[in-house]
């Protein structure tokens, strides 16, 4: 159950939501669209459900065009950030909602919604309103109402965005073993890239009304192909014209080449982790990140002035294409790592 | 201390302004009991009684229908027209009564653009259609003023999730939007209920005001009063039993009015 968005645009009034976006994704996957809020990311998920028209562009749902075709007859599951609760129904009914418009009998409603609310673990709730729920019961409830009639395709839109860390992390965490049962063809959209990095099998990185890479999470990280997308996922330390992560920056106690000097404003510890705020004699602040153990062979403390060296660094052009040449510096290929 | 100054005065004001008449339209009515009884179960009363009600349930079935389609539309079209509706449904709020019942006899008037009606024999003016028209006219807002605000405030993320799991058009209004607002949909009909049981300034220009006949319930106590020749009880009767109508669309309304805050 493959989506295929074809040179999607779409403008309201002044502004430019999507401009000429691609994008494919393969059945079964789990996907994030990934950007900041404003990228259009929200925007061409409703355009997938049929809940905005694009102003050109195809949309294509299991190799069938859809871009004309009405969002109830997509069989798309939509669920949406502020879960749209059907406020005047219980559990069960907002559960059953999609099978009773289909006019599906009885029986079949009743198995089905139990089923659903066992999965989401909502079959104590079944008889509850959803004012009498939590916000993360509802966006469950809100999720097995968008599985119940069983659905090509899963639409979320930042699905945890109004719920407190923890019953994020959990949702998230309960979301892909839910992909991993019901292999459903999913794509949520996110602002946060740690939840896409955690969820995700592919992400897709938007960014001004525009796809700036699609990738794994790893291959976002290691190879990101713009400046946007090396900073937005992950963290990132700018030094000079290049970028460096934090795990990729190594602290000397001696001046060698190619190191600058810095000063340490604040040594931080979590857990395993360890990190370090530096600012350096020009330039922006860096932050290292290493482990304990490496932390305390290094035998640094605050208000110290060390040497910092980059064990990687990443340059790109600042209009797309290849990453200019910098003096000194060796671009092996289109947002490639040059090592030392 | 000044919270009771106010609290006083605000009660003593009520007092003055609106419990004082009723007051007073009691007092008399039980001086002379059976003069008024008499009054109201008197055939042409009854006659009267019957006509409002039977104008209201045509009013108000007219403008819950027109109400809940124009709140539709001004809210959640995109037609061009939208907002021209917007403020014309307030004109009947603006326009005096007796205004409205004027243009009805212009319109409808042998020299008026739907004056043919009556060149086939078929009477509006003077007749019970025009009663039900001026009455239609004037109680017009009220629903859609009442429906206007609530689907702004429900938004239409539910409309949206009914449609993406699989809801026609017809389908999610029945089953989401009407059901989200029915609250307000009730609100809205008993005040166009009580404004058509009240209405009296069109309906005199319009009616013809022939006992028995065209003649409303506040146009009955007009003439009750005008015609008294010194014995008001039949006036203060009729009038009494439309204010009980009122209060028990008041009580009907503080009983809808708590169940609205709860959802």
């Amino acid at each position: 159950m493959s989506i295929v968005a074809r040179n999607i645009a779409k403008r309201f009034g002044d502004f430019t939501a999507l401009d000429d976006v691609s994008l494919e994704v393969e059945g079964g996957s789990l996907t994030a669209l990934l950007g900041p809020s404003g990228s259009g990311k929200s925007t061409l998920l409703r355009i997938i459900a049929g809940l905005e028209t694009p102003d050109s562009g195809e949309i294509e749902i299991s190799g069938q065009d859809a871009t004309a075709l009405e969002p109830q007859k997509r069989n798309v599951g939509f669920v949406f950030q502020h879960y749209a609760a059907f406020k005047h129904m219980t559990v069960r009914d907002n559960v059953a909602f999609g099978l009773a418009v289909r006019r599906r009998p009885r029986a079949e409603i009743r198995e089905r919604v139990g089923e659903l609310l066992r999965l989401v673990q909502l079959e104590a709730f079944a008889d509850r309103y959803p004012a009498q729920l939590s916000g993360g019961q509802r966006q469950r409830m809100a999720l097995a109402r968008a599985l119940a009639p069983d659905p090509q395709v899963l639409l979320l839109d930042e699905p945890f965005g109004a719920l407190d860390a923890r019953v994020r992390a959990e949702l998230r965490d309960w979301l892909r073993r839910l992909h991993e049962e019901v292999h459903v063809t999913t794509i949520f959209v996110t602002h946060d890239q740690a939840e896409a990095m955690d969820v995700a099998s592919q992400i897709a990185v938007m960014n001004h009304a525009r796809v700036e890479q699609v990738g794994s999470p790893t291959e976002l990280y290691d190879s990101p192909a713009t400046e946007f997308v090396m900073s937005f996922v992950g963290d990132a330390n700018r030094v000079g014209n290049a970028w460096v992560r934090p795990h990729e920056l190594e602290i000397v106690h001696l001046p060698t080449d190619g190191a600058v000097e810095a000063l340490i404003e604040r040594i931080t510890t979590y857990g395993f982790d360890a990190r370090i705020e530096l600012t350096p004699g020009e330039g922006e602040p860096l932050t290292i990140q290493l482990t304990r153990e490496r932390l305390e062979q290094l035998e640094v403390e605050q208000g110290q002035i060390v040497w910092v060296r980059a064990a990687a660094e990443r340059t790109f052009a600042t209009e797309g294409g290849c990453p200019a040449t910098a003096a000194g510096r060796r671009a092996t290929s289109c947002g490639g790592v040059t090592a030392r | 201390m000044r919270k009771y100054l106010l609290r006083s005065t605000a009660l003593g004001y009520l007092l003055i302004i609106l419990i004082g008449p009723l007051a007073m339209m009691i007092w008399r009515t039980l001086g002379d009991l059976d003069g008024a009884w008499a009054a109201i179960t008197s055939h042409n009363t009854l006659l009267a009684f019957k006509l409002t009600l039977y104008v209201t349930a045509i009013a108000v079935p007219i403008n819950t229908v027109f109400g809940v389609v124009c709140g539709l539309v001004i809210v959640r079209s995109t037609l061009p027209g939208r907002g021209i509706l917007n403020a014309f449904v307030d004109l009947p709020l603006a326009l005096s009564p007796v205004v409205v019942g004027l243009s009805l006899v212009v319109l409808y008037g042998a020299n008026g653009w739907f004056g043919f009606f009556d060149d086939h024999g078929i009477r509006i003016l003077y007749a019970v259609p025009a009663i039900v028209l001026a009455t239609v006219f004037v109680s017009l807002p009220f629903v859609a003023r009442e429906v206007v605000p609530t689907l702004r405030e429900i938004g239409d993320d539910q409309e949206q999730a009914a449609r993406t799991l699989g809801a026609s058009g017809w389908q999610t209004f029945w089953r989401i939007t009407l059901p989200s607002i029915r609250w307000a949909v009730v609100y809205g009909v008993v005040l166009t209920a009580a404004r058509c049981i009240g209405e009296f300034g069109a309906v005199l220009v319009v009616s013809g005001n022939v006992e028995g006949k065209t003649q409303t319930a506040t146009l009955r106590v007009d003439d009750a009063y005008q015609f008294a020749y010194g014995n008001y009880a039949p006036a203060y009767g009729i009038a009494l039993v439309l204010a009980a109508m009122a209060v028990l669309v008041l009580v009907a309304m503080t009983l809808v009015k708590p169940r609205e805050e709860a959802t």
